[in-house]
């Protein structure tokens, strides 16, 4: 996060935005039962497609969108006039190893980052014990990063 | 607020979460990506500023990722108590014995070490980064279900199912 200065002084309106983005994608993900311990095991298992299919719509509809958005934004900016964020995410070994390590963790937890806290909205305690390995899973790798390969 | 009893169809689902991103981009600039809001708790937390991951502003950089993240929470609030719930179990009972939420931390611990190791997670990578055009994020989301899967089969018909 080295570019500073693209985040100063936003407008305060990007806020409210933000939370209401998160409340429309944890709704979604609550209701669609992405969040269900039940549709990820039987995902990791090849017994149903629902997660695949919710998932692959996703990936498509998200690919059409945001080449729409860049046919016709051209500037590649946002309302605010300030440009749009494309986070780059080169290639390193982080990509497959960090990968693989999560893919494990999504199977024995049963939840990737975002049902992470939308199990927590909905009241499911047992998401507070997983949030808690997932920061100390975060520490670990911020004090273990310079001798890492990147 | 009417009580909706059946589950959201995939159709409906998908390109709902896909076209966050556009939508989002488009209104506030930022792509939505969840697995960053671990590095910005450890950065708030006394101490930790020792470490070069840690050291920045949360406030200025990461306050947009943090609204978002209350936000996905929020969502799940809406809808277990006012939208009719998710209408299939959340966890199993067998996760509540000392072993199953040890089970819990170490998986929390995967994810959260993974999802920051690979920058990125099936928010951040498999929608904003494949939409994106990004193949690094291609490559990372085959190696999470890689993961998963093969975690899957090892614990099923290696350890007989150590997993609910």
């Amino acid at each position: 996060m080295s570019s500073t200065t693209v985040y100063r002084g936003l407008p305060w309106w990007k806020y409210p935005i933000w939370l209401a983005m998160g409340i429309g994608f944890g709704a979604v993900l609550t209701k669609a039962q992405v969040i269900s311990v039940v549709r990820v095991h039987r995902m990791f298992a090849f017994q149903e497609p629902h997660m695949f299919l919710v998932i692959g719509s996703a990936v498509v509809t998200g690919m059409i969108g945001v080449a729409l958005l860049k046919a016709f934004r051209r500037t590649k900016t946002d309302v605010s006039g300030r440009p749009m964020v494309f986070k780059k995410r080169p290639f390193q070994t982080g990509i497959v190893a960090g990968g693989l390590i999560f893919g494990v963790g999504w199977y024995f937890t049963a939840a990737c980052p975002g049902p992470i806290y939308a199990l927590i909205g909905t009241g499911t305690w047992t998401a507070w014990i997983i949030l808690a390995g997932a920061f100390a899973g975060a520490f670990l790798y911020g004090w273990l990063k310079p001798r890492l390969p990147h | 607020m009417p009580v909706i009893q059946d589950p959201l169809p995939w159709f409906i689902a998908g390109p709902l979460l896909g076209l966050s991103v556009p939508l989002m981009l488009l209104l506030t600039g930022r792509e939505p990506g969840v697995s960053g809001s671990f590095r910005h708790a450890c950065a708030l937390l006394p101490g930790t500023k020792a470490i070069d991951y840690f050291r920045y502003d949360v406030l200025k950089e990461g306050l947009w990722q943090v609204l978002f993240v209350v936000g996905i929470l929020l969502g799940g609030t809406w809808v277990q108590f006012g939208l009719g719930g998710a209408g299939i179990p959340l966890f199993l009972p067998q996760n509540l014995t000392t072993a199953g939420l040890a089970l819990l931390f170490m998986g929390g611990l995967a994810v959260g070490f993974g999802t920051r190791w690979a920058d990125g997670c099936t928010s951040g990578h498999t929608i904003s980064g494949i939409a994106n055009l990004s193949l690094s994020s291609v490559v990372a989301s085959v190696c999470f279900f890689v993961g998963g899967v093969s975690a899957s089969l090892v614990d099923r018909f290696v350890f007989g199912g150590i997993v609910p």
